[in-house]
């Protein structure tokens, strides 16, 4: 009996497990899964418990609920892989031999990367891109008596990187449906030269933030924070003052990847782009988040990446050659406030253009532009994630690499 | 593909100006691009940290980000803010003749 091990039951584990169950032959393989508990958060619902549309107990199912039957699941820390002696030792002690690794541990944030942050935190310095500190931002909104709200990125690569956009945008629309926006200055601080990485939607998206009033500070990369006097300080030696500081800290992979010599220095897996094996273990797969290919960190990726990765662990389990498959394939909504979302979809390639999606012409979802349908299509995806992509069905008309079927790319770009 | 004049060489770049063609990077093309960037003149500081760019993009196919740079220690963060003042992994990377840094997505 031969045995696959899943680190991680996240998006990417989950669709893995049960893809894999369906397709190898379980006379011959066993498939266990590890994770540090038992909770699965629809983690793009984040976003949202800020503004008290949810709470993070909406957004919590058991990660057991949605492995299959015959799928082993562990519950404990990882110590660290030993892929030498091919074996997962885990935090009690115990020792787990595979055959092949996936390796889905993610990426967290790290506040404690960048000087100061903690000295702030959730006191005036808030995250939201854990359960418990998009919570405590609720409360912290909710009595915010006015000022200056600053909405930070820290440093790039973030697990999606459109996601402090959407909270400067929602956050707008939810001040002025209270009438308390006039007494907020709201300012969006990124690294980056604009709003998003790729020039025809970081234009589309700095004219969205233009019209909200929510000024921007670009190129700005923190070297710390002084939480005492309240400011952000540049390496080039600007600072940002703010009253409330709603960052997004730097994003890295699992310490257990650290520990077992497999990440960069942000702790993520060097993977090949297209055939999401590790670039130095022949064994050992990568998906999702935890791995350091050039696309976005998003769910919707692993789901893309499940589809291309369980051929070519069929095929290493034949002994095949691998397929280059993957195309880097990304799909966001971008909640924009106002009951509309702009929809973008990219690959390594194709930075996201205007269009139609999924079909030419009729659509119906717009591509970068705000929409009501794409606001439905955004929250229609809950149901689609616990019900469709954790159990790896796929998703109607659309397919693992993209299409580039409806897309415009405007004159000059 | 647009092509450039910088000094007395014409280069191929792409959309955002970074050079498509690696065989047409000279000392004295970077030496130009940075002109053009703001910085005057390269300093054997600037030159460690274009060579280390160089070096790890042919080993790994990728510009380094800052953070790497910093943590193989060429120069620190800070230093390599006043090197190349405004974003210095891209623009670094613009004067070694790389692509623009994957580390962006």
């Amino acid at each position: 009996m031969k045995k696959i091990v899943i680190l991680g039951a996240g998006t990417g584990g989950t669709v893995m497990a049960n893809l894999l169950h369906k397709r190898l032959d379980r006379k011959d393989w066993t498939i266990t899964v590890i994770d540090k508990d038992d909770d699965h958060y629809y983690q793009p619902g984040f976003l949202f418990i800020p503004f008290g549309f949810y709470t993070k107990e909406d957004l919590l199912k058991k990660r057991s609920k949605f492995l299959p039957k015959g799928v082993e699941f562990v519950i404990c820390d990882i110590e660290r892989v030993d892929p030498a002696a091919n074996a997962v030792l885990l935090r009690d002690g115990r020792h787990i031999a595979y055959d092949l690794l996936i390796v889905a541990t993610g990426t967290d944030i790290a506040p404690s990367e960048t000087p100061g942050m903690l000295d702030g935190w959730r006191d005036t310095i808030f995250d939201f891109y854990t359960a418990d500190g998009a919570t405590a931002l609720a409360a912290k909104l909710k009595a915010f008596p006015g000022g200056r709200l600053v909405v930070h990125v820290n440093e790039m690569p973030i697990k999606c990187p459109v996601a402090p956009l959407e909270f400067a945008f929602f956050c707008d629309w939810c001040l002025r449906r209270h009438h308390r926006r006039e007494a907020i200055d709201l300012v969006y601080v990124t690294p980056l030269s604009g709003a998003f990485t790729k020039p025809v939607a970081s234009k589309a998206l700095g004219v969205l933030l233009e019209e909200r009033k929510i000024g921007t500070v670009a190129d700005f990369s923190a070297e710390r924070i002084d939480a005492a006097a309240r400011k952000i300080i540049s390496y080039d030696g600007r600072g940002v003052p703010y009253d409330l500081l709603v960052t997004v800290p730097t994003n890295m992979g699992a310490e257990m990847v650290e520990r077992s010599g497999l990440g960069d220095e942000l702790r993520f897996v060097p993977t090949d782009p297209a055939t999401l094996r590790s670039v130095k273990h022949e064994n050992i797969f990568v998906i999702g988040d935890a791995s350091n290919v050039p696309t976005s960190k998003a769910g919707s990726v692993a789901h893309f990446e499940s589809e291309i990765l369980v051929g070519n662990i069929l095929r290493a389990v034949d002994g095949r050659p691998l397929e280059p498959g993957f195309d880097g394939h990304a799909n966001c909504f971008v909640e924009t406030g106002r009951r509309k979302a702009v929809l973008i979809d990219f690959n390594y390639e194709t930075e996201p253009l205007p269009g139609r999606f999924p079909f030419p012409v009729v659509g119906p979802m717009p591509l970068l532009k705000p929409s009501r349908t794409n606001h439905l299509g955004k929250l229609a995806f809950r149901w689609i994630y616990w019900h469709m992509l954790l159990r790896g069905r796929p998703i109607p008309f659309v397919p693992a690499r993209m299409k580039m079927a409806g897309k415009e790319r405007p004159a000059g770009a | 593909m647009p092509q450039k004049l910088v000094g007395s060489a014409t280069i191929d770049v792409d959309a955002e100006g970074f050079m498509t063609d690696p065989a047409q990077w000279t000392r004295e093309v970077a030496a130009a691009i940075a002109q053009e960037e703001g910085i005057a003149a390269l300093t054997p500081a600037h030159w460690k940290v274009i060579e280390y760019m160089q070096k790890e993009f042919k080993e790994t196919g990728q510009a380094p980000s800052i953070r790497r740079i910093n943590k193989t220690g060429v120069v620190s963060t800070k230093e390599l803010y006043e090197l190349f003042p405004g974003g210095p992994a891209k623009k670094a990377a613009k004067i070694a003749g790389l692509k623009k840094p994957e580390g962006c997505v």
